[in-house]
């Protein structure tokens, strides 16, 4: 017999295969895309808009998810905006990690008016609505794959900054830390070799939760039409498009909003993994 | 009638070791049994069984437990529960944390008179009334009205005394009561136990690791070890002539209040192992059926 | 006196914050290219013109003293004169504030409903497979962000099931006969059942996509801290006293594990309210966000100041009040 403990604990292995299974999936499709995609993501066919999936009455064979109302071919747009999808979650999701972990470790450690300025700048932070902060900076930094990059910069780094800076301080105030500091160690030094090996388990989690969430930034700022020019594939984009037509032709959005919900999932899911696996208390 | 009987209680943890070894004993009305033996002994778990309240890893594997006669064992846990909330009551080791914090202490007395037994709002809080009057608590009103952190240790244990009498049950269960306090308050909780029990009557199983508690308040006393009763005594016996190597071994470790200078022995190593064969001889025995 | 200190320098910091806030809003939409002037003339229009209106609306002057201009309007209740629709902000602003300020809140009520009725339930089977079951759905609704929920039940309850509606606030065919802008509120004082159900119709799916993942960060920590109680020394003496399982986690458990959550879901709050930004763009209903969208898209720099500000208020004082129902709520705080 399982009782509910371990069955959880058991999916949630499962959960976390399945989620690296899926980004793996991702990332080969990116890479390979102008290889794998069966169709030029851009080529227009106004004779064909609108197809339905092949599981429907009326598909078109050649066309598996069908296509959009300018009749480009879905599956191939989607294989296409998975590099925009994937180069946004890792490259404004690692910046983010980089610059918002700094600040908090400095803030958390250092404390004194480092902390004070850092914490108010949090403060501030957190009274605007991020993502009507997003749309502003695009209109600011004009549309395109590094605006969107900045963006998530600017407006993300709280959230690593926040944990950190309080994981920091926990660890800051343990006994550990004050018999390296009495041993003669530096602060910069003890905070590189003592405290960061600590707090590194939750910046990797705070990782990959962000890179989740930097996929969806770029879906509601092509939403929103302020990402990338409209005619390059991205989910976001493909969303908007189903959303606008999804009277005329319901089918249009599936296809993305699946891709989009499974790869935000997936994310989530491997950070959530990695915390169990990191945390010996949960273990 | 008894007001306790319990037969043959056996309690493991799920799917692991023995926790109580058929553990036998009775309590006649308005006497006190002392439960001894070091921690880890069971002599908390034999409490907690009577009073429904195991923790969820572990498991009741056999055995009665008959309060004025019926099996509680037997009874439907909803049955079960108002039956122990109607005729038992628990004096908890630790004041500081067994009152709740967001109610104030008027309805954590009365709260059982009302809801399970159904009195009256107004005959329930002149009842708390009377009874933080009788454990010496001047000035009951306001106190009823006070939330427990605005309280010393003491007069919370004071509380949870009176809140345990307050619906005149058969059968107390005191687990470590004074163990928590220090220890000039122990003495005064003591007797205030000591008294209370004796004006109304009440049967209480007297959980400690303290004979000295023991000599003070019990009638009679289990010796426990391993889960295993080692024996069953009249207090006044017990002090004169343990019977068991053990307990006699548990006896002479314990500091004499009448002579403070004199040193501690500890349970002899051959006494232990002599005690821990007979768990085993036991377990061999239960598991051959 | 600690207490009014600590009163004062949360004030401090909070007017701090809001200061903040107005100087960034204020110099980031101003680095915005493209001249707002220009685009709400006709093609056509000359230069003097655009330099005309340029200076009615002081776009013509010093940043620094824009920035002074602006703020003194501020501190006197002058927000300044939107650029696109040529209304005051304040006006227009606060006629869109209880449409944000409705969702927000009926969000707020389906999240607490919905993660305390999980949260709950996982205390009342813990251990057992409806534990799990509930630990997986939290799981996944905490995944997901209320965006892709919104689009998720536009697809299933707007399109293949039509139960709700997907886009406005009301059908606007309907005679509305209000006098605020608070037409859930009000069509009930009114006792107009039949616009009341209107608008929940078109309110029911963006507050439930908010809802989702708040719901499920509140399932999660109030299980976790129900839990917790659940073994304290009190709990147990509540169970000797004859009280089932689910009168044990109501009547001793619940006030006592609501406490830890109730801070959190307060900064948990403020990010819904967020969330309304793109949720009522994706639903197109007529709330602050959609407006804020429009007047980015339209540069209509006055206006966007205004919102974002308001925004700011807003959050500050939901954590101001959460502070203070924590306050409240816990006793050992209250006579301190």
């Amino acid at each position: 017999m399982l009782d509910g403990r371990t069955l959880v604990r058991r999916r949630a292995g499962l959960r976390l295969w399945l989620s690296a299974g899926w980004l793996t999936l991702l990332c080969l499709a990116a890479l390979l895309a102008p290889w794998v995609a069966p169709k030029d993501p851009l080529a227009q066919d106004l004779f064909l808009g609108r197809m339905p999936p092949f599981w429907m009455t009326g598909a078109e064979p050649g066309y598996w998810l069908g296509t959009d109302s300018l009749g480009r071919d879905v599956l191939s747009r989607l294989i296409h905006g998975a590099r925009v999808a994937l180069t946004v979650a890792l490259v404004a999701g690692t910046i983010t990690c980089i610059v918002g972990a700094t600040l908090g470790l400095l803030a958390g450690f250092l404390r004194g008016w480092v902390d004070m300025v850092i914490s108010r700048l949090i403060d501030i932070w957190m009274a605007f609505p991020p993502v009507l902060f997003s749309i502003l900076l695009i209109a600011v930094l004009g549309p395109g794959l590094m605006s969107i990059i900045i963006a998530i910069v600017v407006i993300d780094w709280t959230r690593f900054a926040r944990v950190v800076r309080a994981e920091a301080m926990a660890q800051g105030a343990m006994d550990y830390v004050a018999s390296a500091r009495v041993a003669g160690r530096g602060r910069i030094s003890t905070l590189i070799r003592e405290i960061l090996p600590n707090v590194l388990p939750t910046i990797v989690v705070l990782l990959t939760l962000e890179m989740g969430i930097a996929v969806i930034v770029e879906a509601i700022l092509s939403f929103v039409n302020l990402s990338i020019s409209t005619d390059d594939p991205t989910w976001g984009g493909m969303i908007s498009e189903g959303r606008a037509s999804i009277h005329q032709a319901w089918w249009v959005l599936v296809a993305p909003l699946v891709t989009l919900f499974l790869t935000v999932l997936s994310f989530s899911q491997l950070g959530e993994g990695l915390k169990d696996r990191f945390d010996p208390v949960l273990r | 009638m008894t007001a306790l009987v319990i037969r043959n209680l056996s309690v493991r943890l799920r799917k692991g070791p023995p926790l109580l070894r058929r553990v036998s004993l009775d309590l006649a009305p308005g006497e006190v049994r002392g439960l001894v033996g070091e921690s880890g002994a069971g002599k908390s778990m034999i409490g907690k069984a009577v009073l429904g309240i195991l923790p969820p890893s572990v498991e009741i594997t056999g055995g009665e437990i008959l309060l004025e006669g019926t099996d509680l064992l037997r009874l439907p846990p909803a049955d079960r529960r108002r039956r122990i909330g109607a005729s038992c009551a628990l004096i908890p080791q630790d004041p500081l944390t067994a009152l709740n914090p967001s109610h104030r202490i008027g309805p954590q007395i009365t709260d059982r008179l009302v809801d399970i037994l159904g009195w009256t709002r107004r005959n329930a809080d002149a009842r708390a009334r009377e009874l933080l009057a009788e454990v010496q608590i001047p000035d009951p009103d306001r106190v009823m009205r006070s939330y427990p952190h605005e309280l010393s240790g003491g007069m919370r244990q004071r509380i949870l005394i009176a809140s345990a009498f307050a619906a005149e049950p058969r059968l107390i269960v005191a687990d470590e009561p004074t163990t928590a306090l220090d220890v000039t308050v122990q003495k005064q909780i003591l007797k205030l136990i000591a008294g209370m029990q004796a004006r109304h009557g009440t049967a209480i199983l007297f959980v400690t690791h303290d004979l000295g508690v023991v000599s003070k308040v019990c009638q009679r006393l289990s010796v426990l070890y391993s889960g295993m009763v080692v024996e069953d005594a009249r207090v006044a016996d017990f002090f004169r002539a343990p019977r068991h190597p053990y307990s006699a071994a548990l006896l002479a470790a314990t500091p004499k209040y009448t002579d403070p200078t004199a040193g501690l022995n500890p349970v002899p190593d051959a006494v232990i192992e002599a005690v821990r064969a007979e768990v085993a001889a036991f377990d061999r025995e239960v598991a051959h059926g | 006196m600690p207490i009014l200190r600590i009163l004062l320098l949360r004030l401090l910091t909070t007017v701090v914050t809001l200061a903040g806030v107005a100087v960034i809003v204020f110099f980031v939409i101003r680095v915005v290219p493209g001249n707002p002037i220009a685009m709400m003339l006709p093609p056509g229009a000359t230069e003097a013109d655009i330099a005309r209106l340029s200076a009615l609306y002081g776009l013509d002057k010093p940043l620094v003293t824009q920035f002074w201009i602006w703020v003194s309007g501020v501190l006197q209740g002058d927000f300044g004169t939107s650029i696109s629709t040529r209304q005051p902000v304040l006006g227009l602003v606060l006629g869109r504030l209880p449409a944000t300020l409705e969702l927000s809140v009926m969000a707020l009520v389906m999240a607490v409903v919905l993660g305390g009725a999980a949260a709950l339930t996982g205390t009342r089977y813990r251990g057992g497979r409806t534990e799990g079951a509930i630990d997986v759905a939290n799981g996944m609704a905490l995944s997901v962000p209320d965006f892709l929920w919104g689009l998720i039940l536009i697809l299933l309850f707007g399109v293949l099931m039509p139960v709700f509606h997907i886009s406005g606030r009301v059908t606007p065919s309907l005679d509305l006969p209000f006098s605020t802008n608070f037409y859930l509120f009000e069509s009930l004082i009114r006792l107009r059942f039949d616009l009341w159900a209107d608008i929940v119709a078109h309110m029911f799916m963006p507050a439930l996509a908010l809802a989702i993942p708040l719901a499920a960060i509140i399932g999660q920590l109030l299980k976790q801290s129900l839990k917790e109680t659940m073994n304290l020394d009190y709990v147990t003496l509540a169970r000797t006293k004859g009280y089932g399982e689910t009168r044990v986690i109501l009547r001793e458990a619940l006030r006592n594990a609501a406490l830890p959550t109730l801070t959190l879901v307060g900064v948990q709050f403020t990010f819904l309210i967020g969330g309304t930004v793109i949720i009522e763009r994706l639903f197109s209903y007529e709330g602050l966000g959609n407006m804020a969208i429009d007047a980015v898209i339209n540069r209509d720099l006055p206006l966007i100041q205004g919102i974002v500000l308001l925004f700011a208020v807003i959050f500050t004082a939901v954590n101001l009040i959460v502070d203070l129902l924590y306050a409240v709520l816990n006793p050992r705080l209250r006579h301190a």
